[in-house]
């Protein structure tokens, strides 16, 4: 594939290095992890070592590390998991209301179950307040649940100062800290979690592969029930080839990641000065919020994103994506710019451009160009445009693009 | 997912602009997903001699504006009043069924341009027979009784 990828937050390359790590447990070392014979040895060994290397990023012991079928199941898993072992505890939890749907809409299964939820909201820069998690906390409380960092916007949140709440008032902190990988500090001491969730295609690994961390002691009952896998938490036979590649995958971004964030950041800083200058009435969202180095999300004021994704695709092999109501399942507006509070026909025009290790600077000049003549076309044909201009738009409408713009 | 004719007009959108001193403007909106269509229409001798357009949406409500501004332009006001969801969505050779909506959006909007002209030609009204629909009959058709928008999320506390 040819073209310019900037949709580095819905999925990675796998890189070289992480693919020659996974291939001998594809091949000579295919046994079963749990056979007692000299092949299930050699996977049992490549699953420990991999076991070790994730816990020496994290700071944690091996045990603490369980491997899964990618974040989705360890936000289930965390959910349920603390859900279905702490009854006797309570029947509450809280997350904020900007979650990735592997986490919120397990959240309203579990409420339609009996589970008492409480949505955290979140400020215009889509920032979790800790003094409202406090307020939030009940004695029936039993697992809050916040993103380190949001995959649309970028937002990162204030984790360890949640963390520090959540667990003196003695309830469980689990953070979905998918996006953050390889651009912040995993180390869950620091973070004060209790739970982690991370995902291997994001940080250039395989697909389908993820970790929870499970800190010592916490109450967990397994959601897939069979062999004696995962310390009995999590059944099924080891996928050691892509445990593998999670652990060097993991390994990697440890190592890069400061470079690699100085490098994106300034990609990404440049691509956003570049398109100030290029196009007027655009919304660089939470700008005023510590943002991930890599994301930018913009509101390109009075365009559709689904139309403008797919000229920018087709008419200059560019890779983003969109928040908007025409591409999602439900025709409805993202939750997480919802949250911000920001108005639908805003929404709309929500565009998620998010930068990774293989992108250049001459790409960002490229796409910055691109963009800017793609808005200018798709405004040259907006009827929101033409009202804004013309004063057929409702004054109070017309204000929202004035309040929601970037200089 | 799109046929290739939706990409065709897509790409090349016809007719896009707006008509100074129009005949009729019809302006729709689509109360779940957000977008808007403008429709502005000459008419002389009964026929429509300029069909322009302005749209905010997807791909799809693209291509239909496109489409509906191409098969309406020269017809008679009856001609372009029969112009129905269905047989923009056939000329385009197809929608994905999430994406039908997108067509009701087109021919509103030029239905309404219509009606726009029409509430002041009192006497090619009397001649023409109007489909009697409210907005209320509109949307209901288009979205349900109380439209399939997301349910509001029940928040505790
Ligand atoms: C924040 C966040 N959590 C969870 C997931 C789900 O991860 P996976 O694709 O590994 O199931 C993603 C990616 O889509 C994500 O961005
Ligand atoms: S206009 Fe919104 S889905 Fe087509």
């Amino acid at each position: 594939m040819k073209g310019i990828y900037l949709d580095h937050n819905a999925t990675t390359p796998v890189d070289p290095l992480v693919l020659e790590a996974m291939l001998p447990f594809l091949q000579e070392s295919f046994g079963n992890a749990s056979s007692i014979h000299a092949f299930g040895r050699e996977a049992a060994k490549g699953l420990t070592t991999a076991r070790e290397t994730v816990a020496g990023i994290l700071g944690c012991t091996a045990k603490e590390v369980l491997f899964t079928s990618g974040a989705t199941e360890s936000d289930n898993l965390a959910l349920r998991g603390v859900v279905s072992a702490n009854r006797k505890k309570g029947n509450h939890i809280v997350i904020s209301s900007i979650e990735h749907p592997a986490v919120l809409n397990t959240a309203q299964a579990l409420e339609k179950e009996g589970v008492q939820v409480t949505y955290l909201p979140v400020d215009s820069d889509g920032l979790v307040d800790p003094a409202q998690v406090k307020a939030a906390i009940r004695p029936e409380t039993i697992l809050v649940s916040v993103m380190y960092a949001n995959n649309e916007t970028g937002v990162i949140e204030p984790i360890a100062a949640i963390g520090r709440i959540v667990r003196e008032a003695g309830v469980l902190f689990h953070t979905d800290a998918v996006q953050a990988a390889g651009k912040l500090p995993l180390n869950v001491d620091e973070l004060q979690c209790d739970l982690m969730s991370l995902s291997g295609h994001k940080i250039y690994g395989p697909k389908g592969v993820g970790v929870l961390y499970v800190r010592k002691g916490v109450k967990l009952a397994p959601m897939i029930t069979g062999g004696h896998h995962e310390f009995n938490k999590r059944a099924g036979t080891e996928n050691v080839p892509s445990i593998a590649g999670f652990a060097k995958a993991l390994e990697l971004a440890e190592q890069r990641r400061k470079e690699d964030a100085r490098r994106i950041g300034e990609m990404r800083d440049a691509l956003e000065k570049r398109l100030l200058e290029l196009l007027p009435q655009i919304f660089i969202t939470a700008q005023g919020a510590p943002r991930l180095p890599n994301t930018s999300h913009l509101l390109l004021h009075f365009i559709e994103g689904e139309g403008f994704l797919m000229r920018l695709a087709l008419n200059h092999g560019i890779a983003v994506s969109t928040g908007s109501a025409c591409t999602s399942g439900t025709l409805g507006t993202s939750h997480v710019l919802d949250a911000m509070g920001l108005p639908k026909q805003l929404a709309n025009s929500g565009v998620r451009i998010s930068l990774g290790r293989g992108n250049t600077m001459e790409e960002m000049e490229l796409a910055a160009t691109a963009i800017a003549q793609e808005a200018r076309r798709l405004r040259d044909m907006s009827p929101l445009y033409d009202n804004y201009h013309n004063g057929r738009m409702a004054e109070e409408d017309r204000r929202q693009y004035d309040v929601w713009a970037s200089k | 997912m799109y046929s290739d004719k939706v990409m065709d007009h897509f790409t090349n959108p016809r007719n896009v602009g707006v008509i100074e001193n129009a005949d009729g403007i019809g302006e729709e909106g689509n109360p779940i997903c957000g977008d808007m269509m403008t429709f502005y229409i000459k008419v002389e001798d009964g026929r429509l001699t300029q069909v322009k357009y302005k749209t905010f949406g997807c791909g799809a409500a693209i291509a239909v504006s496109s489409m509906i501004s191409e098969m309406a332009l020269g017809k008679t006001l009856s001609e372009a009043l029969a112009i129905s969801n269905k047989s923009v969505a056939e000329e385009l050779d197809g929608l994905p069924p999430r994406k039908l909506h997108c067509s009701n959006l087109g021919a509103d909007a030029l239905h309404l341009a219509i009606q726009d002209y029409l509430s002041r030609h009192p006497q090619e009204a009397a001649s023409l027979k109007m489909p009697e629909r409210s907005r209320e009959d509109v949307y209901e058709e288009r979205f349900g009784r109380f439209g399939h928008g997301p349910a509001p999320t029940e928040k505790a506390d």
